[in-house]
C-alpha cells in the first residue's frame, strides 16, 4: 500500500526552457522567464509580467511537423512537446508493448482560438475548425494521437489550479489498482487573453516579478507551460529494466470548502491533503526535506498556505521555497512543472532558490530557501491549491 | 476488494425524471433541435439571492445533488466527483464576449469565477461543507465514466465508503450556435419519436444532471451493483464487438448473460452505425433500449444511460417508449451500457441487480 509508483520519464516546456535540462540550467542559475507578454495582443500589457514561452504558434507548429489544415490549440501543442520528450526520456520506442493510458489537466484548453474567432466561427468557414479544439478534453486527445496511445483509458482533469497534481494523483492509483501498466501524467496551459483578464478582475496579478512569500507581494505572474510524466507499474520497471528517476510516494487531495476562489485563512484544505499525502506515504512530516510550495505570490495563497504548512511542520520546518518566481503560475499545469523541479532536486541533491524574496511576513517567521543550496534529498513534498477550494499535495522520494 | 453499489440517485433532464417516485410515466414532446431541462423547484433546494447568482449548471448540479443525497439519507459524503464535457459554458460565453466586446475594459470577476469546470463540484462542497475529495473531470463523451471509475476505485478499494458522482452539462446560447454552423447539431426540427429515423447529420442537443451516491456497503433500497466501467478514446467501429466481449470476459461475465443493451444511438446518420451494428449481430436477440430521443445529447447523458439501466434493474420494469425491440424479458439482472460521441470516447459500463 505504501509502496511508491515509479516515474521512468518526464518532460517539461516553460517560460524558463524548451527540455528538462533547459529548464534544470535556468533553475540553478537563477534565470527565471518573466516578462511582458509578446505573443498575445493585450490592453494590460504595460499592467502585467507573464512567463510566456517565446515561441509563436507557427514556430510550434513547425517544429511538430503539423499538416497546415490542423486545429491543434496552444495548450495541445506545448501539451504535445512535453509529453514526447517524457515518452523520449522513457526510452519507450513501442508504445503498444504495454497497455498505456493518459491523465491530463487543463483549464484554459482551447480558449486561445475559442477568443480569437469566437463571432468568426458563426460567419468564416477556416477557423471553424478550432471549434472542436475548444473542450478540454480536445488537447488529451491530441496527445494521445500523437503518442500513438489508442484504444485505451485517456481523460482530462479540470480542477483550476490543481489540475495536474490531481492527474499524478488519479495516475498512481491506475498503476496501483492494475488498471494501467502505463500512463502519462501531467498538464497542460497556454497564456490566454481570458486568463489574463479573469485575474485581472480578481486584482491578483502583480504589475512586476511576483515574490513569493514576500511581506510586499503584489500578486502572481500568469504563466504557460506543459509538463508530464511517465508512471510504470513494477512490473514493467523489471521487465525493460528501467531506470527510475524517483517515485510518487504520496498523495492527498482535499476541498477547503470555503470560498470559490479564495483559500480559507488558516488552509483547511492544505493542511487535510498534506495529512493525507504523509498518510499514504507513512511518512512524518520531520520525514519531509524540501517542500516545493504553492506560492503563487499573491496576498491570500501564501499567508493560507503558510500558515497551513505551519500546522502540519511546526518546528520541524524544512527548506520550503516557490520556483514561480521563474515559471509565473501557470495554471492546470503548475503541479506537473513543479513536480518535474521536484524529481530535479531528488536527482541532484539541490533546493532551487525562492527568487526576489526580501521581507519576511508579518503574520509568521517563514523564511523560504532563497539562495540555491545542495543537500541530500529523500523526500520532496509539493503543493497545488486551486479555486474551489481544490487543494492537493504529492510527495516524490527517491526510493520506492 | 469491496463491491459497490448505487445506493440513491437523481435526474434533472428534459424530462420529469427529477421525482423519484416515477419513471417516465409522462413523456415530454420536443420538436427542437435543441431541447432545454425541464426544472424542479430550484427555490425549494436553494436560497433565492444564492440561486440567483448560480448558472443553469450549477443550480442542475446542486440540486440533482441534494436529492441523491436525500435519496441516500446522509449528510455528507467521502468524495466529490464530477464530469462536465463543456464545463460552465454560460459564465464563460458571457466572459469572453465581454473581453471582446469591451475590449478588455470594464470586466467584472464574477463570470470569470464561475466560469471553471470545477465550479459545479466546488458549490456542491461549500454547500454541504465538505472538505473530502473533490475532483472534475472534462473529458468530452466520458466525463461521467471518467468519475465513475474514479469512485469505483475507491471504494473498492475501501479508501471511501460513500461518493457522490454525477455528470452535469449546461447550454450556451453561443456555443449552440457554432455547433449549428459545422453541422453538430440536426438542421430541422425532428420530433422526438422520429429522431432515430432522421437520416440527418448531428444530434439533439440537450442539458441536464444526473447524480449518484455509490457506496461499498449496500442500502435497503439500492438500485444496482456497478460491476465494470472501462473507457477508450478510439475504437474502429469495426473493433466494437470484439472490444465488448473481452470487457465481458474480463469481468467473468458472458454475452449471453446480458439481458438489456443500453444504446446512445442519437439519430445521427454518420454515427448511429456503432450501435445498429450491434443491434443487428450481438445484441440481436438481446433487449435493446435507447433514451437520447427522450433527453437528447450532450457529453454527459450517458448518466442518464446508467440513470435509466438502475431504475429499470430495481423495478424491473422497462418504459414501452424506451425500447428498441421487445423480447418478452421476465428477470432484468444485468445490463451493459454503450456510448460514444462523433466515433469517440467510447464507454461501457456494466450493472447488475442487486
Amino acid at each position: 500500500m505504501n509502496k511508491g509508483v515509479a516515474i521512468t520519464g518526464m518532460g517539461i516546456i516553460s517560460a524558463i526552457g524548451n527540455n528538462v535540462a533547459e529548464n534544470y540550467d535556468a533553475l540553478i542559475n537563477e534565470k527565471k522567464g518573466i516578462t511582458r507578454v509578446d505573443n498575445i495582443e493585450t490592453i494590460q500589457r504595460d499592467e502585467i509580467m507573464v512567463g510566456e514561452i517565446k515561441h509563436i504558434n507557427a514556430e510550434l507548429i513547425a517544429q511538430l511537423n503539423l499538416p497546415p489544415e490542423n486545429n491543434y490549440s496552444r495548450t495541445a501543442m506545448l501539451g504535445v512537446i512535453a509529453a514526447k520528450e517524457a515518452i523520449n526520456s522513457a526510452h519507450i520506442t513501442n508504445i503498444k508493448k504495454y497497455k498505456t493510458g493518459i491523465v491530463s489537466g487543463t483549464s484554459v484548453g482551447g480558449m486561445d482560438m475559442t477568443e480569437k474567432y469566437y463571432y468568426e466561427y458563426l460567419t468564416e468557414k477556416e477557423p471553424q475548425k478550432y471549434i472542436e479544439s475548444h473542450h478540454a478534453g480536445d488537447s488529451t486527445q491530441k496527445i494521445a494521437e500523437q503518442l500513438g496511445i489508442e484504444e485505451s483509458l485517456v481523460t482530462t482533469i479540470s480542477t483550476a489550479c490543481s489540475s495536474a497534481a490531481n492527474a499524478i494523483m488519479l495516475g498512481a492509483r491506475l498503476i496501483k489498482s492494475g488498471k494501467l501498466d502505463r500512463v502519462v501524467v501531467g498538464g497542460a496551459d497556454c497564456l490566454s487573453k481570458f486568463t489574463i483578464n479573469g485575474f485581472k478582475t480578481l486584482m491578483i496579478l502583480s504589475d512586476t516579478y511576483n515574490t513569493p512569500f514576500d511581506e510586499n507581494r503584489k500578486g502572481l505572474n500568469l504563466g504557460e507551460a506543459a509538463a508530464y510524466l511517465v508512471l510504470e507499474s513494477d512490473k514493467v520497471v523489471k521487465a525493460e529494466n528501467k531506470k527510475v528517476l524517483a517515485y510518487v510516494k504520496g498523495y492527498g487531495n482535499a476541498n477547503d470548502a470555503f470560498h470559490q476562489t479564495a483559500s480559507s485563512e488558516n488552509g483547511d484544505g492544505a493542511t487535510l491533503a498534506m495529512e493525507k499525502a504523509l498518510k499514504v506515504a507513512n511518512l512524518k512530516p520531520s520525514d519531509i526535506d524540501y517542500i516545493n510550495v504553492h506560492g503563487t505570490a499573491t496576498g491570500n495563497n501564501d499567508l493560507s498556505e503558510g500558515r497551513a504548512i505551519l500546522r502540519i511542520f511546526g518546528n520541524e520546518m524544512p527548506e520550503f521555497s516557490s520556483t514561480k518566481a521563474y515559471t509565473g503560475h501557470t495554471l492546470a499545469a503548475a503541479g506537473a512543472i513543479e513536480a518535474v523541479y521536484s524529481i530535479l532536486a531528488l536527482q541532484h541533491n539541490v533546493i532551487f532558490p525562492n527568487l526576489n524574496f526580501k521581507t519576511p511576513m508579518k503574520e509568521f517567521s517563514m523564511i523560504p530557501q532563497t539562495k540555491l543550496k545542495k543537500k541530500e534529498l529523500k523526500t520532496v513534498l509539493s503543493n497545488s491549491l486551486g479555486f474551489g477550494g481544490n487543494c492537493s499535495t504529492v510527495i516524490f522520494s527517491k526510493e520506492a | 476488494m469491496k463491491r459497490v453499489y448505487i445506493n440513491s440517485m437523481a435526474s434533472i433532464s428534459s424530462q420529469k425524471t427529477f421525482e423519484n417516485t416515477e419513471f417516465l410515466d409522462t413523456i415530454i414532446e420536443y420538436s427542437e433541435p435543441v431541447i432545454f431541462a425541464h426544472d424542479p423547484d430550484y427555490k425549494q433546494y436553494i436560497a433565492p439571492a444564492a440561486a440567483r447568482r448560480m448558472a443553469k449548471g450549477i443550480k442542475m448540479g446542486v440540486v440533482a445533488s441534494k436529492i441523491a443525497m436525500d435519496e441516500a439519507k446522509i449528510e455528507t459524503v467521502d468524495a466529490i466527483i464530477t464530469g462536465t464535457g463543456m464545463g460552465c459554458m454560460i459564465d464563460s460565453e458571457k466572459f469572453v464576449s465581454a473581453i471582446i466586446d469591451n475590449n478588455e475594459q470594464y470586466l467584472t470577476p464574477t463570470s470569470f469565477i464561475q466560469s471553471t469546470h470545477n465550479t459545479v463540484a466546488g458549490q456542491i462542497a461549500l454547500g454541504m461543507e465538505c472538505k473530502a475529495y473533490n475532483f472534475t473531470y472534462v473529458h468530452s463523451a466520458i466525463s461521467f465514466e471518467s468519475a465513475l471509475l474514479d469512485a469505483k476505485m475507491q471504494l473498492e478499494n475501501d479508501e471511501a465508503k460513500n461518493i457522490l458522482v454525477g455528470g452535469v452539462e449546461e447550454l450556451g446560447e453561443h456555443t449552440t450556435k457554432v455547433h449549428k454552423a459545422i453541422n453538430h447539431i440536426k438542421p430541422t426540427s425532428v420530433s422526438l419519436s422520429e429522431m432515430l429515423k432522421s437520416n440527418t447529420q448531428g444530434a439533439v442537443f440537450s442539458e441536464g444532471a444526473n447524480f449518484f451516491v455509490v457506496s461499498n456497503e449496500k442500502l435497503q433500497n439500492c438500485y444496482a451493483e456497478l460491476i465494470a466501467v472501462e473507457t477508450f478514446n478510439t475504437l474502429q467501429k469495426e473493433k466494437v464487438s470484439e472490444t465488448i466481449e473481452s470487457f465481458l470476459q474480463q469481468n467473468n461475465v458472458q454475452l449471453a448473460d446480458i439481458d438489456l443493451v443500453v444504446l446512445g444511438n442519437n439519430g445521427d446518420v454518420d454515427f448511429d452505425g456503432f450501435y445498429n451494428q450491434l443491434s443487428d449481430a450481438i445484441f440481436k436477440n438481446t433487449q435493446q433500449v435507447y433514451y437520447k430521443h427522450l433527453v437528447g445529447e450532450n457529453n454527459t447523458v450517458s448518466a442518464f444511460g446508467v440513470w435509466l439501466a438502475s431504475k429499470m434493474l430495481k423495478t424491473q420494469t422497462i418504459p414501452e417508449i424506451v425500447k428498441i425491440n421487445d423480447t418478452n424479458l421476465s428477470e432484468i439482472k444485468t445490463i451493459l451500457c454503450y456510448n460514444q460521441y462523433r466515433g469517440q470516447n467510447h464507454s461501457f459500463v456494466l450493472l447488475k441487480k442487486c
